[in-house]
């Protein structure tokens, strides 16, 4: 046979299989994808703020803040300190005032400071940290209500959507969806009864 | 706007925007050049001053947070006749090389020193952590645990 025709016959072959897989639709067990929904619930929607770095940033699960959008270990070796607030002379407060500060690219808010290690939310899932959140144990001993209380209206908790700019004057991200969806789907979902999807 | 403070131990009063760093105001308009100027960004420490009795780097502090407090600069640390503590010790130890970056180290020590009299090692490593490009760091080491010895002896003579 003519070596010409041979490739021509097998390209052929070739792109036909090809085809054919395209075309097949590939069976699983897994359900279909929801995601679309699921990014509307009020759940989703709290928890894609309070996964988000501008939170865990300031919630880790060791003794070290992290910072900036990657959220690597805090600068300067700084340290948790017994009362979260840093050490004796390295305290949050000695760079970290109650506003950002614009020259220095410093973020700043009232009672900056990291969440007791009884929140650490680092390295959880949005399950578990709902559960941690509701558990009077770790949450400090808050009620529903006073916990939407400080999801809502804590200024260190809404400073993350005024997060002002890095020390390159770069602005920082925001948390993935506005303030105010934010406050509304955390108040539906507590007046639904603060339910926590089997993940 | 106008901004009250103690400085040293001196009354003062400015009238400037309210967000200006506070290491300004010391340096250009108080004209106290102890506190210096480093990176801007509160990540050198050269800055350092006292605000209350707490260490605060300066060029991240905005001057309306002063407004009643008490702002302590290495000019007020001590005097040439009753040297602080930490200044002694600096001076016995030879700390110094190019001298840029002390004024803000022996801040940041004695703010340490009324915490934690009698500093470890490891109280040292967390606590102090300015740059020194000289890389004084051994010399201030054994300097600050001198510090808290003078501290010490002359608590002993007081009690
Ligand atoms: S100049 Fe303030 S920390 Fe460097
Ligand atoms: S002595 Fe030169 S920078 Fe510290």
């Amino acid at each position: 046979m003519n070596v010409k025709l041979l490739y021509l016959l097998l390209t052929a072959l070739f792109v036909g299989i090809c085809w054919v897989f395209a075309n097949t639709e590939i069976k699983t067990d897994s359900p279909p994808l929801v995601q679309r929904e699921m990014e509307d619930t009020p759940f989703d929607k709290m928890m894609a703020v309070l996964t988000h770095k501008r939170c865990i940033n300031c919630h880790p699960s060791d003794n070290y803040p992290r910072q900036g959008e990657d959220s690597h270990v805090h600068n300067f070796g700084v340290r948790r300190g017994e009362d979260n607030h840093g050490v004796a002379a390295l305290r949050c407060e000695s760079c970290h005032q109650h506003e950002n500060n614009n020259f220095s690219g410093v973020p700043g808010a009232p009672e900056w400071s990291l969440a007791p290690k009884s929140m650490a939310w680092q390295g959880l899932t949005r399950v578990e940290i709902a559960k941690s959140m509701l558990n009077p144990e770790n949450n400090g001993g808050r009620t529903l209500e006073e916990t939407v209380h400080h999801l809502t209206e804590h200024e260190l908790v809404l400073w993350a959507w005024e997060p002002g700019i890095d020390a390159n004057g770069n602005p920082r991200e925001k948390p993935p969806v506005p303030k105010d969806e934010y406050i509304k789907a955390v108040k539906a979902w507590a007046a639904a009864g603060a339910k926590i999807p089997n993940e | 706007m106008k901004i009250a403070f103690n400085i040293n131990g001196q009354p003062q009063e400015v009238d400037v925007d309210g967000n200006t760093p506070l290491l300004w105001v010391v340096r250009d308009m108080l004209n106290l050049k102890g506190t210096k100027f480093g990176c801007g960004k509160a990540a050198c420490g050269a800055c350092t001053l006292h605000v209350d009795g707490e260490a605060i780097r300066s060029c991240s502090y905005a001057v309306k947070f002063a407004e009643g407090k008490n702002i302590t600069t290495i000019e007020g640390l001590g005097t040439a006749e009753k040297l602080h503590p930490v200044q002694q010790a600096w001076m016995e130890e030879v700390v110094p090389q190019c001298g840029y970056c002390q004024p803000g180290f022996m801040m940041a020590t004695a703010a340490l020193l009324e915490k934690v009299p009698n500093p470890t090692d490891e109280d040292i490593d967390n606590n102090i952590v300015n740059v020194c490009r000289c890389a004084t760091y051994y010399r201030m080491r054994k300097a600050i645990h001198r510090a808290a010895e003078i501290n010490r002896s002359a608590n002993s003579i007081t009690q």
